[in-house]
């Protein structure tokens, strides 16, 4: 019995993949094993960790660090931080660029969008962009990145040859997090007070659905949408409704919610396992992350991580 | 070339949506109304209240507007104490309609009912009073802070649900102590509650000894009670109660426990990157004054933005209609009740160090929405100019 949990204990660590979750109130970041569905090691990190995100090899984890003013550069086999890089004031979420280098940050307090280049450790650009800015995303083609401010209530959309501005639309009130699919072809942006996720078509830039979300017994103005991710075949888009406790399941095609499915509370961001069966997502207030069976959409596990969890990400080991 | 790539930057700026450049202006007046002496010099309110806040939102709308071809600007006018408000407010009014107005309900009413105000659309972000909600309101005025009743409604959801029922309160003398009581009876009655006792705070000649030696007696006849509230909204008296009174209870109302438009210990809902914006700016905490005159500018920005017009009467109509709605940091959007012009919002319960609860409390319901459990709901406001209840 023995032999086989001391086997267990070292075969585990290094065959199962994570899921990695930054602990806002606790500056920690909380490692779940897929297999086991449990916590294996909390891991220090700056101030107010929010965004976190690996490199394409996942030789190296990148999070902002919003109260430390700094994107840390976090060796994930060691938990040892290699270095800072320079992110602007209160950098809050960012996304990576296909090229495997431009980290685009939005810097919630000074409403700028900052591009880093991970290797020369140098900001390439700082763009103006509206009050609060936080939802970040770029097109698979590495043609374009997104910022979304929550005050000003609009996507910006940045050329990423020039770094410049090439085209701002509103969208409903707060928005928090956008993401590409269709192959680049289609943007959409949820509205947190609005209550809504905005379609955009990325020609034109021209908005093409709106979806909306209705939770049985809880007031609209407490559905708010904010964190999705869509599927491996990116037919079905996941969507975290905030206070509301429920994620959204929507149908991509026809902009439908198809069901809901009750988790922790107040509901934020989430990532997939590999395979995209298994979705975690972090639940603020409740200080856990819900495991979704993601073909029968249903809630099997809830893991206790720290305090505020907030930005989720995959980590294979093999 | 040069030319060239300069006209692409600068388009670059402009939102792919065709807008046509829009100047807003917006005029602030503030009409000074001196605060009584009180018993401590500590907290003195602050010069720039409310200012400071319709700094902020004008800074918040002028980012936005950058996308959209809008520009900014305010305009600020000071009326001194007893001096009369309406020439003043006429040359605001000739240079712009949009006027956010901190100040007393009678120079509000003076400056509403200007005929060269008519067409212009008023805010008011100060005046706490049940009339300019119900009988004297205005179709002219609307109202971004917190009416008493928002207020004291806020704390009877909370005395209900912590099964509080028996309650004392003690008030002061002033004017708007005695209104803060009078809006306190009402939101008990409304809720189901009442008082075991009352007793008004004077400093009369059976009080020789200070403030804080003067309570434990003061408060020994008020019988047995759960929670004591004080009605002290000059901040006269109230914040030497706590822990001197005869029987060791909680206090709130004015003190203790307080119901506020907007409070420093206001962090979660994205509020912290409000407060700390205007921490930058203001070099102090954001008070209720300031949130009431931020959100009215804002409310500002944000009709003109989907209305992509200035015009007064067309902000007021999309204002008052179902599509308005602010971010307000408060967890909810906030709209305006289309009876009165109050705008809806959820009233922070608060103590000095932190956020108690956030009313409206759970399981406070209504037909509309939860956040018209607080205050004047249609039946009960008798404001009749805003057309008929829908």
């Amino acid at each position: 019995m023995r032999s086989i949990l001391a086997a267990l204990l070292i075969a585990g660590p290094v065959s199962a993949d994570e899921i990695w979750v930054t602990n806002e109130k606790d500056d920690t970041i909380s490692v779940i094993d897929i297999e086991t569905l449990e916590v294996t090691r909390t891991i220090d990190t700056g101030e107010r960790p929010r965004g976190i995100t690996f490199s394409q090899d996942h030789s190296v984890v990148y999070i902002c660090a919003s109260d430390s003013d700094a994107v840390q550069v976090m060796d994930p086999e060691t938990g040892e931080i290699l270095h800072d890089l320079p992110s602007g004031e209160d950098p809050e979420q960012f996304v990576l660029h296909p090229d495997d280098r431009r980290l685009y940050i939005a810097n919630e307090d000074d409403a700028i969008t900052t591009v880093v280049d991970t290797e020369t450790r140098r900001v390439i650009a700082q763009i103006d962009v509206g009050i609060e800015p936080e939802g970040m995303a770029v097109s698979p083609d590495g043609a374009i990145a997104i910022t979304t401010s929550e005050t000003t209530n609009m996507a910006h959309w940045i050329d990423t040859e020039t770094e410049e501005l090439f085209a701002n639309t509103l969208v409903d009130t707060r928005p928090r997090h956008a993401e590409f699919t269709k192959e680049g072809r289609e943007l959409w942006v949820s509205s947190e007070i609005g209550g809504t996720i905005t379609v955009f078509d990325v020609a034109t830039q021209a908005e093409t659905a709106k979806i909306s979300f209705e939770v049985q017994g809880i007031h609209p103005d407490r559905v708010q949408p904010v964190g999705f991710e869509f599927t491996q075949e990116e037919d079905i888009a996941f969507v975290a409704l905030g206070p509301s406790n429920h994620i959204a399941v929507v149908n991509a095609e026809t902009y439908e919610v198809e069901d809901y499915i009750l988790v922790g509370r107040r509901v934020w961001h989430m990532a997939f396992n590999e395979d995209k069966s298994l979705l975690f997502t972090t639940n603020g207030v409740s200080g856990d992350v819900t495991v979704i069976n993601v073909p029968n959409r249903e809630a099997i596990k809830s893991i206790k991580v720290g305090r505020f969890p907030w930005g989720a990400a995959f980590r294979p080991t093999d | 070339m040069r030319h060239l790539l300069m006209a692409i930057a600068a388009s670059a700026l402009w939102t792919s949506a065709a807008t046509a450049q829009i100047d807003v202006v917006i005029q602030y007046i503030h009409v000074e109304d001196p605060a009584p002496p009180t018993l401590s010099n500590l907290d003195p309110p602050p010069e720039d209240l409310g200012l400071a806040g319709a700094r902020i939102g004008i800074e918040d709308n002028a980012t936005t507007g950058r996308f959209l071809g809008q520009t900014y600007d305010l305009q600020t006018h000071v009326v001194a104490a007893g001096e009369d408000p309406r020439p003043i407010a006429i040359a605001a009014l000739e240079q712009g309609d949009l006027l956010v107005l901190d100040a007393p309900s009678e120079a509000l009413l003076a400056i509403a009912d200007l005929p060269e105000a008519q067409e212009a659309l008023l805010f008011n972000t100060s005046a706490p009073d049940m009339a300019l909600r119900s009988e004297a309101c205005r179709a002219n005025l609307l109202h971004t802070g917190p009416s008493l009743a928002m207020r004291t409604d806020a704390l009877a959801q909370f005395i209900q649900t912590r099964r509080w029922e028996d309650l004392a309160l003690i008030r002061g003398e002033h004017p708007s102590d005695i209104a803060f009581a009078e809006a306190m009876h009402g939101s008990l009655e409304k809720f189901g509650l009442g008082l075991n006792a009352e007793k008004t705070w004077a400093f009369d000649a059976d009080m020789r000894r200070n403030a804080a030696q003067e309570v434990p007696l003061f408060t020994q006849d008020l019988g047995d009670y759960d929670l004591l509230l004080v009605a002290d909204e000059i901040h006269d008296f109230g914040r030497y109660i706590s822990f001197n009174t005869w029987r060791p209870r909680p206090i709130a109302g004015s003190e203790g426990l307080t119901a506020a438009g907007w409070s420093r210990v206001v962090e979660q809902w994205g509020a912290a990157q409000l407060q700390s914006r205007f921490h930058d700016a203001a070099g102090r905490d954001m008070a209720p004054g300031d949130y009431a005159a931020w959100a009215a500018i804002r409310a500002i920005g944000e009709a003109v933005t989907r209305t992509q017009s200035a015009e007064a009467a067309t902000l007021r109509t999309y204002m008052l209609g179902p599509d308005f709605e602010l971010a307000g940091f408060k967890g909810r959007p906030l709209t305006f009740r289309h009876w009165n012009g109050q705008l809806r919002q959820p009233i922070p319960l608060v103590h000095p160090r932190a956020l108690v609860a956030l009313a409206p409390l759970e399981g406070f319901l209504h037909q509309r929405n939860e956040l018209d459990t607080l205050g004047l709901d249609a039946p009960e406001s008798a404001c009749t100019a805003f057309g008929a209840p829908q």
